[in-house]
């Protein structure tokens, strides 16, 4: 286990010391990228592993984003007070829609079309308010004048490869966390049979609501941090079905069921339409979506575990966890 | 009756049958999301997109190719209902016996695959057919004939669903698959066949609702986000394969929409809406007219 531990410690080194030594800026920002995606698809793992298939995870990231850029713009709050309070939005948000999915059992079809019909709303209402918003034409947070840490505007790309390094590895922390829990065998019970994890007095509604709200407050933060970081948003990048679809897509394609699979997801993806962008000019818009749905489609029927979960599996030989058929069983049971 | 008219706003007036009317397509599109889960038990994520390239099989064959719009309307149908059943044979099939969840997600890379497909393939223009319908004139309300002629068309195609379902030995074998699917294939039904020609009529009514809806919008690859979520909000209300429960839904749902724009936007007739559906779930969670089990 302790080897286990160095080459963690080797591995992170390595991460925190990359900017110091490799500066080209473009590679940077992808990196960001890469991390602050990651962050997002993680923090959709955390529920999409239980089988609690969210859709409207586009919807809190808009949440987090915009509610963050308007509190500074037209209030002149800054980030660090505006973000929880757009975290705390988005958390509102779930728990007024979850609660009632999980009070009354609302899973399966019903949950999905739920979560879609909510991103599509947040969309809806960024359109409707667009007098403060921007609408569909997008928003930009002020410039500050003063204050760039306060502002959390940074013009370096290292200060903001080392925020959004630090918050993609608390999201791997805290999946870490859940998977170690006891919520995991709650969760894993409830996402088998709902009717026999309740009589073995599991608090289903509880369980359910807690890890979508770890979820969902993580998907706004992720939100907040790209807006911050690109300096615009638009209701087509940070919210709607689009957005939601793209992280199940990364997801499902590194892996739900292990802790660095949605990062594989977000390397994959961010890769992908950097390299047909960059290939293919402005004819590529519209490409990198089709690829993503082809590979989407292909990967649901041949390969429900994702790459990274796929490998693993191949070279696990460990007794302890041998494939029993919980975790054998495809994406969502 | 000029008294009678007077108490009322002769503008919400105009907005309460303009409900009904958009009402009418709303209902179309919740009936052939509900068939598909309800024989299939599958949900399209993707139904919408495929009204979507409905609308654009219409913008071409009547802008480019020159067909009247009567003749048109077949052809797209026709295809809608071939994409539909393609949809069936190359995605669900192969997923028939994973979990749900997986069919709906596959669907969903599915809509991925149609937005782009049209961004790619027909760019990002707003398009329309160029055929303006008159409007008519009823008193001081004025509603538009290509509305009118859209609820006539849902509700015509709507009747003959009814009819092949219960009149037809195909329908009758369809309606007795969603009552139990393991006892059909006992019985000697070949299930395959017939989610085959229920995918088609899925298909076929996605594809009636874009020749109507293209009457009334322009196209353009995303416009499947403006009614698609409302559809799935409308089936889930109307409980999920419960036809009749999606139907009176649909214009529940229009109604809200429609006063809410009278009072705003129309974008706040969706926010109204979808906070009706969030009430509605406390008080009803299975949907409007769940059965007691």
């Amino acid at each position: 286990m302790t080897t286990h531990r160095a080459y963690w410690a080797v591995a992170l080194a390595a991460l925190i010391a990359l900017p110091f030594v490799y500066r080209d800026p473009y590679h940077l920002h992808i990196l960001v990228l890469i991390l602050i995606w990651s962050f997002a698809y993680t923090s959709w793992s955390i529920m999409g592993r239980f089988g609690l298939v969210s859709l409207g995870h586009g919807g809190f990231m808009g949440v987090g984003a915009y509610v963050t850029a308007l509190l500074w713009n037209h209030l002149g709050v800054s980030p660090w007070i505006g973000i929880p309070l757009s975290m705390m939005a988005a958390g509102v948000l779930a728990v007024v829609v979850a609660y009632p999915c999980f009070r009354f059992r609302i899973t399966g079809h019903y949950f999905v079309l739920v979560t879609l019909a909510l991103s599509g709303i947040v969309l809806q209402v960024i359109t409707a308010t667009r007098d403060y918003t921007g609408g569909s034409l997008g928003y930009t947070p002020d410039r500050t004048k003063g204050n760039q840490l306060l502002a959390l505007q940074f013009d370096d790309k290292i200060t903001w490869y080392l925020i959004a390094l630090f918050v993609w590895l608390m999201g791997l922390l805290i999946w870490r966390w859940v998977d170690r829990s006891m919520s995991r065998y709650a969760m894993e019970a409830i996402s088998d049979d709902e009717d026999a994890a309740a009589a073995a007095g599991v608090n289903v509604t509880f369980e359910k609501l807690k890890i979508t709200l770890i979820s969902a407050l993580m998907t706004a933060l992720a939100g907040a941090l790209y807006c911050q970081y690109q300096m615009f948003i638009s209701p087509d990048t940070v919210s709607g079905i689009a957005v939601s679809l793209q992280m199940v897509f990364a997801v499902i394609v590194g892996g739900v069921y292990v802790s660095l699979g949605p990062t594989v997801g977000a390397i994959i993806t961010i890769m992908l339409a950097e390299i047909l962008r960059i290939s293919f000019g402005t004819k590529a818009v519209g490409w990198d979506n089709l690829v993503y749905g082809v590979l989407l489609v292909l990967f649901i029927i041949f390969l429900p575990k994702g790459i990274l979960g796929s490998i693993i599996d191949r070279f696990k030989t460990r007794p302890e966890r041998p494939v029993e058929k919980s975790v054998a069983k495809p994406v969502a049971p | 009756m000029q008294a009678f008219l007077d108490i009322f706003d002769i503008y919400l007036l105009e907005a309460v049958v303009n409900g009904i009317l958009l009402g009418g397509v709303l209902a179309l599109l919740a009936l052939g999301l509900n068939l598909i889960f309800g024989v299939i038990d599958v949900t399209w994520i993707c139904y919408a997109e495929l009204v979507m390239i409905g609308m654009y099989g219409m913008y071409y064959l009547v802008q480019v190719f020159g067909f009247p719009y009567w003749a048109a309307a077949p052809i797209t149908i026709l295809l809608v209902a071939a994409l539909g059943a393609a949809l069936h044979f190359i995605v669900i099939a192969p997923l028939l016996t994973a979990p749900p969840i997986n069919q709906l997600l596959a669907t969903g890379g599915v809509l991925f695959i149609l937005q782009s497909f049209a961004t790619v393939a027909f760019g990002i223009d707003f398009r329309n057919l160029g055929i303006r319908l008159p409007v008519l004139a009823l008193g001081d309300m004025h509603f538009s004939y290509s509305r009118l002629l859209s609820f006539a068309a849902a509700l015509i195609g709507m009747v003959t669903v009814y009819l092949f379902m219960t009149r037809t030995y195909t329908g009758t074998a369809i309606r007795a698959i969603s009552q139990d699917r393991q006892i059909m294939s006992l019985m000697g039904v070949d299930t395959r066949r017939l989610y085959v020609i229920t995918s088609a009529l899925g298909g076929a009514l996605a594809g009636l609702a874009a020749c109507l809806l293209v009457l009334q919008y322009d196209v353009h690859p995303f416009v499947g986000l403006s009614f698609g979520p409302i559809t799935f909000l409308i089936c889930v209300l109307g409980g999920l394969g419960n036809f009749i429960g999606g139907f009176i839904a649909a214009f529940v749902f229009a109604e809200i929409i429609s006063l809410g724009g009278l009072f705003s936007d129309l974008e706040w007739g969706y926010v109204l809406a979808f906070a009706f559906f969030i009430v509605m779930m406390f008080i009803r969670p299975a949907g409007l007219f769940a059965r007691r089990s």
